[in-house]
């Protein structure tokens, strides 16, 4: 009886066993960047806003701190996005004709709220409270970024919970003292683990990873 | 005729041969048919033709296949664009992501209580009771926590409406005004004004201005389950107009005559429940305080029936009877035991006639508390507090009659619903047909709107300035938390307009009265601390000496015939007397103590249902006094013989999606002459095998034991009795290992003794756990979602048993089941003890579920919450996850006030934690104290010591569960008089 397959197939099996391995690999590896990139994840992508806001202006130019306007960080979960107000408190005086800022003071003079487009938006089934990150030490820029260098505002983490929990599980990696959380340009130590080790004991911070700490 | 399904005279025999304490929570379960097993043996019954679909292996693979490849593409969307909308000019006040907390009150049939109303960002989210308003202490009933979705009912009245037109404010105040001005050259001839009970003082002056301006206008007023009886019962007793106010926590012995003082349609009932309860508990614990005994005589089975030492069933007819035996003492020995115990505690015991018990009664309950020196002791008069006490039945009969002689041109009807509840006879809805004008300011868009020429949308409560008062006579200011949504116009506006008045608003008219009352010169402080408060100080009427009771003759002549059947007729457990009837938390709440929802049902006893030939679900034609209803047949143990109840407020056809249709209206059967009751009743039946969706019929005992009662007397004896040491397990009598709890470990404990089973609990975790409903269908599929659930046991004879309620939420366990089976780690243990249920992680495959004891965990079947109408999503509460399809959810502990009390205090110098300041949805409305939550590392912590109580015991022990919820023992002190004789 006749051979069913040639000689060669032997060959084109052992190569498409090879090559199912690296296509399917190909695969994993694609969707995993895809996944955790910015195409996903809009890390580094600023969103298009009412007003081209910079807070590289405000902040490294005109040395404005954050709760200047983020008014409710330290005191509640949400930090506070600053009424028109706030920015009519100065853009009533300065720059006061910038065709940039009509919309705002289109809203002052209307009385509608200007509709910016959330750049950190955590899944609805995840609850942040930023005042208590704030108060035991985690500063702006470990979540946050150099945001004080940013034109335009992007974020610079994913926020995936494995990111989340990798400073939850040994919070001494990120925290700082009190009275750097508002520094922005704030560079950790070289004795970061010692350091961090004794803030965590004297702020009482605790390596909360229960799912209810978030998830409700 | 076929045979039917349950043998009664077989399960009576079999109960009687038992001794000891039975406990048995359905008919169906006791007679054990083999149809009932194979219904609570399916988990989540009646989804067996799901599966026995005869599907081929093809059309297997094609579902799989889909399924698979719409899991993998639901997965790749990308979040959607989301807003940040800030204020343009943030109020002072606010801090965005935290609540405020404003004091109002809600009145329920004119009488207030006093709310805290949670605001998140201006959106009204939950109800609180006010601690400092003597009618609430802090609790709140179910229809005070069901208001706050009436508010965001997307069925409310939307706009003004000229024949059903959408029409204008503007225009109603053109014609209105007409209307007044017309009839001003009569003086006011021809203009009626139909209200609900008026407690308000502003608007009383209001409608007094206006009738001082026109004195022939008339003011007429209209309750369906107002105080009738105990109006004419004061006037009948004293010749004048009496409040009567009643101390629970003074009283050793109350004898309720059909009084349901523990429900709330029982104006004052959150106090007399904290009073009654408290004492109850106490006295358990403590030996200086004497234990109450309750003695009860009803038909219809309540709550306060089950709170009861002894209950005595017997036709609503016949209660006069028994009142009449214990002030003549002529009664048996029944009688004449209680008598002798009421003797031996003279000013301390309280007799309370019901509301729907004839006005002699409430004479009768007068003259015994006058001759057992309870007054000024337990029972106190004041001058009533509604603004003008009338006899409103005899004020909506005059009103008819006027209108159908033509007298009446214009009338304007604020609130209510008379085309619907008003007494059959009446005919309300011909006579209000002559009438040339007709108005209506209401909630909804109703039964009598819509045979009204001008609709104006009423505003909730929480959208309107007004005040009103408690039952105590305690006054108190309404203050919106938002504007209303649908241009809604209070009762003030509208007299506003009567009164030429029309551009002052409420608030103005309302702030005007108080300045009158409070004309000094710090009537802005003053101003400010009513609102802060919620009460204005002082303003509880004063005790006053009542005259000497009169007893009216008896006028029914003579007692009713043995077998004459009668009807009863009472506001629903759930929905009250119709006014709630578009809510659906109320709708799915199950009832007390048969546990229906979604529609009534006429209720007998299992002895009538006998010599009837009825059972359960037969459809009957009902005839009493030439009136014909149907309905269907509940068969109730504990319900009296020859008696029948009828619920109000079903059967409406006009008032939204929810409740159109359901049920059946028994204001249909209720003439002027028997509000309360009718008899000589008949029925026949239609057809059989009607379907109800009940919720304590879809899981069985098992021959456990979960409900311990004692009582107080076996208790000071053996107090181990609940929680014999010989059926604890000891620690490590497991494989696992052992948790340890380090910082904190928190637990609940729940005292039977105090739980009236009012069910607040349970309206509250829906309020605050953003729980959605299901609707009737999916009821009966046992795939209700409520998170705590009141279990009802019945406990020895099959026609008059003992009722106990035991809540049930999620036991939080140390050894819990559900964790160790669920594949996906969607439910886990906490560093605090506390079983997470994680829903982002959860796949639904329901193992936990499966797994779990105590049968605490729902699923969700369906996408049950409602994510397509705009206005229900401001009623979330904004700290909890609104739960998808396809996912479990149980109890929290309310997680998120856990979490938000330890965050604040952390921020707060890293405090410790106090001992109260977390406080779970279910205690906070609990009016009976008989919830308490807290750390059990915290050895002086109030839920330390209540686990400590030799009456505590765990539910399903032997399982090993460790559960964190543990239960305190009922205790009973019955009188060893009457017992022994039952």
């Amino acid at each position: 009886m006749a051979q069913i397959f040639h000689r060669s197939a032997n060959s084109v099996a052992k190569v498409s066993i090879v090559a199912a391995v690296v296509l399917l690999s190909g695969i994993v590896w694609a969707a995993y960047k895809i996944n955790a990139g910015s195409f996903n994840t809009d890390v580094e992508v600023a969103k298009d806003q009412p007003v081209p806001f910079s807070h590289k202006h405000h902040v490294t130019d005109d040395g404005i701190d954050c709760r200047y306007c983020h008014t409710t960080v330290e005191t509640s979960p949400f930090a506070g996005i600053p009424a028109t107000e706030i920015c009519m408190s100065c853009h009533s005086q300065i720059w006061n004709n910038a065709e940039i800022l009509e919309p705002v003071r289109s809203s002052w003079r209307t009385g509608q709220s200007l509709d910016w487009t959330r750049v950190h938006d955590l899944p609805d089934f995840v609850y942040f409270n930023h005042s208590i990150h704030v108060n035991k030490g985690i500063g702006c820029s470990t979540c946050h970024g150099r945001i004080d260098q940013m034109p335009l505002t992007y974020k610079v983490n994913t926020l995936y919970m494995q990111w989340c929990v990798n400073c939850h599980r040994n919070p001494a990696q990120y925290i700082r003292p009190k009275d750097q959380v508002f520094n922005m340009a704030y560079e950790y130590p070289s004795n970061q683990e010692e350091l961090g080790k004794r803030l965590v004991a004297e702020n009482k911070v605790q390596s909360l990873t229960d799912c209810v700490t978030c998830h409700r | 005729m076929s045979e039917p399904k349950l043998k009664l005279e077989d399960l009576r025999r079999r109960l009687s041969g038992l001794n000891g304490p039975q406990y048995w929570r359905s008919l169906e379960e006791l007679a054990g048919t083999d149809e009932f097993k194979a219904y609570v043996e399916e988990e989540f019954p009646n989804r067996t033709p799901d599966w026995n679909d005869p599907g081929s292996r093809r059309r297997f693979f094609k579902l799989m296949g889909a399924s698979m490849a719409l899991a993998g593409l639901a997965a790749c969307t990308k979040q959607p664009r989301e807003a940040i909308v800030p204020y343009v000019r943030q109020p002072e006040e606010v801090t965005p992501g935290k609540p405020m907390f404003y004091a109002t009150s809600m009145t329920s049939a004119g009488i207030a209580t006093g709310v805290l109303a949670e605001s998140h960002l201006g959106r009204p989210t939950k109800i609180e009771g006010n601690p400092d308003h003597p009618a609430s202490l802090g609790a709140t009933d179910i229809f005070m926590q069901a208001s706050v979705l009436t508010l965001y009912d997307p069925d409310r009245s939307q706009a003004v409406l000229k024949d059903g037109f959408i029409n204008s404010w503007g225009n109603f105040l053109t014609a209105i005004s007409g209307a007044r001005d017309v009839s001003d050259l009569k003086k006011g001839e021809g203009f009626r004004i139909l209200t609900g009970t008026v407690t308000s003082p502003t608007l009383a002056e209001q409608i007094q201005q206006f009738l001082t301006t026109y004195p022939n206008a008339r003011w007429h007023q209209w309750d369906p389950c107002g105080r009738h009886s105990e109006f004419a019962g004061s006037t009948a007793t004293f010749g004048g107009n009496w409040n009567t106010i009643y101390r629970f926590d003074r009283a050793a012995r109350v004898v309720s005559l059909d009084a349901d003082f523990l429900a709330p349609t029982m104006p004052g009932s959150l106090r007399y429940t904290r009073e009654y309860s408290t004492r109850r508990s106490r006295a358990a614990d403590d030996p200086s305080v004497e234990a109450p005994r309750l003695y009860v005589a009803e038909s219809v089975p309540s709550i306060t029936g089950g709170m009861a030492e002894h209950r005595f069933r017997m036709r609503s007819a016949d209660v006069e009877q028994f009142a009449d035996s214990l002030l003549s003492g002529s009664g048996g020995k029944r009688e004449q035991a209680i008598m002798k115990d009421l003797e031996a505690h003279r000013g301390a015991s309280i007799v309370i006639a019901g509301e729907f018990q004839p006005p002699r009664v409430h004479a009768i309950a007068h003259a015994l508390n006058r001759r057992l020196g309870n007054v000024g002791n337990t029972v106190y008069y004041t001058d009533r507090v509604e603004a003008r006490p009338v006899d409103q039945l005899a004020s909506l009969g005059s009103l008819t009659a006027d209108m159908r002689g033509g007298q009446v041109e214009t009338l304007l009807i604020l609130g209510g619903n008379p085309a619907y509840d008003a007494p059959d006879d009446l005919d309300f809805l011909t006579a209000l047909k002559h009438v040339k004008l007709r108005a209506h300011v209401g909630l909804f868009h109703n039964e009598t709107s819509e045979w009204c020429h001008w609709h104006v949308p009423e505003a909730h409560y929480l959208e309107s300035w007004s005040d009103a008062r408690a039952w105590d006579g305690t006054a108190s200011i309404v203050q919106p938390l938002i504007d209303p949504m649908y241009q809604g116009r209070t009762p003030h506006d509208v007299l506003n307009v009567l009164n030429k008045k029309a551009d002052q608003n409420s608030h103005d008219t309302v702030r005007a009265y108080w300045q009158k009352q409070h004309p000094g010169k710090d009537f802005d402080d003053f101003w400010r601390i009513c609102l802060h408060d919620g009460v204005v100080a002082g303003t509880a009427f004063p005790e006053k000496n009542a005259p000497e009771p009169k007893i009216p003759e008896r006028s029914t002549g003579g007692t009713l015939a043995p077998t004459d059947l009668e009807v009863v007729f009472r506001p629903d457990p759930s929905i009250g007397d119709g006014a709630f009837s578009n809510n659906a938390w109320l709708q799915e709440l199950p009832k007390q103590p048969n546990k229906m929802t979604w529609e009534n049902a006429i209720w007998i006893s299992p002895r009538t249902a006998q010599r009837l030939s009825l059972e359960t679900g037969d459809v009957v034609d009902l005839r009493v006094a030439g009136r014909t209803l149907r309905g269907a047949c509940w068969v109730q143990p504990g319900h009296a013989d020859e008696s029948l109840t009828l619920h109000l407020g079903y059967g409406r056809r006009r008032s939204g999606r929810i409740s159109n249709g359901i049920g059946f209206n028994a204001y249909l059967l209720r003439t002027t002459n028997a509000m309360a009751h009718n008899h000589g009743a008949s029925v026949t039946r239609v057809s059989r095998g009607y379907g109800f969706a009940n919720t304590q019929i879809t899981q069985t005992m098992e021959e456990r034991d979960p409900f311990r009662a004692g009582t107080f007397a076996e208790y000071h004896k053996n107090p181990e009795f609940a929680s014999p040491p010989e059926d604890h397990v000891p620690p490590g009598m497991t494989l696992f290992p052992m948790w340890s709890y380090p910082d904190h470990k928190w637990g609940m404990s729940i005292d039977l003794t105090a739980c009236t089973g009012c069910n607040a609990c349970m309206v509250a975790c829906q309020s605050e756990n953003n729980i959605a409903i299901v609707g009737k269908e999916q009821v009966a599929m046992g795939r209700h979602m409520n998170w705590i659930r009141v279990d009802r046991y019945f406990s020895g004879d099959l026609d008059d048993p003992k009722m106990y309620f035991q809540p049930v939420p999620c036991m939080h366990c140390e050894n819990a089941l559900c964790e160790l089976v669920c594949p996906v780690a969607a439910t886990v243990h906490s560093k605090e003890g506390l079983n997470e249920m994680v829903y982002n992680r959860c796949v639904g495959t329901r193992y936990c579920s499966n797994n779990c004891p105590y049968k605490v965990r729902r699923f969700n079947f369906f996408l049950f919450s409602d994510w397509q109408t705009p206005s229900l999503w401001g009623l979330r509460n904004p700290d909890v996850s609104v739960r998808s399809r396809g996912v479990m959810e149980k109890c929290s502990y309310c997680v998120q006030r856990i979490e938000r009390a330890k965050i604040e205090a952390e921020e707060d110098n890293n405090r410790p934690l106090k001992d109260g300041e977390i406080v779970t949805a279910c205690q906070q409305a609990c009016p009976a104290h008989a919830i308490v939550f807290g750390d059990i590392n915290n050895p002086k912590s109030e839920v330390t010591r209540l686990k400590k109580l030799k009456r505590n015991y765990l539910l399903l022990e032997d399982l090993n569960t460790r559960p964190r919820t543990t239960y305190l023992a009922r205790l009973r002190n019955p009188n060893p008089e009457i017992e022994k004789d039952a």
